[in-house]
């Protein structure tokens, strides 16, 4: 028996919730799942539209989760690029993809590549996340080193 | 993004421990600064790698990180842990180790693929950072396993340069790190 059926929910560090939403929204085009504050802390998640899982928690470091000296250490690793690959989000055409986030200003580290086991491409968010497109195909082996 | 703040006149006041003793002083707004710098120099790592080919050009990576010439190899190593040049050096050397796995290219052919303009350098390079000369080690790798991303082999491929033998670099010191060992009474917040 399964301990689990699926993720629902995975998290991000992002430093400011409005440029959040400019970017993962405004840029990427997920969108919003949920958005509502209590006693000063904001629960707002995003996904892809017409999916219902997972969501991603957008959430900002700092009190009442963690003392603000935390939260400068957390934003310290966020913005040197230390959080890694946060997300890796499927495309069904990665170089059209690519061109059309390219055209918006979207910060890419690493073009539409044809990897073999599939297209990708590599972005940050505004704060420091790294983030993967992937166009997956089946893996067919390296010719003469599968 | 946030506004710019001049980090080179920060970086200044921080290492000499001045501007930063009256009362008035905005903690939260000199981490921001801080962590905006972290930022642009984290761009400028990001083309170091997209053009781990070309000659490392300070000028331009400084322009990219928004801070002087003068201070763009200290701030990098303050944020990074180690100089530009030696993150540019292992870059190449993971692309190399990369080639001499996959690929059927002679040592030369790779040496000026990812950016060294001569055989004695890359082969000294590759042994002190790799441990064996680039042919040893074509000799005794395996293939990596296909279905591993490139992202994630460009980052455990990389060889580190953290815990060489006898080669102890400097610890990586966080913008909150930095700020306290200039201003070790200073509070963050309210």
């Amino acid at each position: 028996m399964k301990n689990f059926s699926a993720i629902t929910h995975a998290h991000v560090w992002v430093l400011d919730h409005q440029e959040a939403l400019d970017f993962y929204v405004g840029k990427l085009g997920l969108e919003v799942k949920a958005d509502f504050t209590r006693g000063g802390f904001r629960w707002l998640t995003v996904g892809v539209e017409g999916e219902a899982i997972p969501e991603i928690t957008l959430d900002v470091p700092g009190p009442p989760v963690m003392d603000e000296r935390t939260a400068a250490q957390v934003r310290d690793l966020v913005t040197k690029g230390a959080t890694g690959v946060v997300l890796v989000l499927r495309t069904d055409d990665c170089f059209a993809t690519y061109e059309r986030l390219r055209a918006q200003g979207v910060e890419f580290t690493q073009e539409a590549t044809d990897h073999g086991y599939g297209i990708d491409c590599g972005l940050r968010d505004p704060f420091g996340n790294q983030i993967r497109i992937l166009q997956p195909k089946a893996w067919q082996g390296k010719e003469g080193r599968a | 993004m946030r506004g710019r703040v001049d980090t080179d006149d920060l970086d200044d006041r921080l290492r000499r421990g001045l501007g930063f003793a009256h009362p008035g002083l905005d903690l939260p707004a000199v981490t921001r600064a801080l962590e905006d710098r972290n930022r642009r120099l984290l761009r400028a790592r990001d083309a170091m790698d997209r053009t781990y080919a070309e000659p490392l050009d300070i000028p331009a990576l400084a322009r990219i990180a928004g801070v002087s010439e003068a201070h763009f190899i200290r701030t990098f190593r303050t944020t990074f842990g180690e100089t530009p040049h030696r993150y540019l050096q292992r870059r190449r050397v993971e692309r190399s180790m990369w080639l001499l796995r996959e690929t059927d290219r002679s040592v030369t052919e790779i040496c000026l693929d990812v950016g060294f303009s001569s055989l004695g350098t890359f082969s000294r390079t590759f042994r002190g950072i790799v441990g064996a000369s680039p042919a040893a080690y074509r000799r005794s790798s395996a293939p990596v396993p296909g279905a591993v991303p490139a992202c994630f082999t460009m980052a455990w491929a990389r060889p580190s340069s953290f815990g060489e033998a006898g080669r102890p670099s400097p610890p990586v010191e966080s913008a909150h790190e930095e700020l306290q060992r200039h201003h070790p009474r200073s509070r963050l917040g309210p």
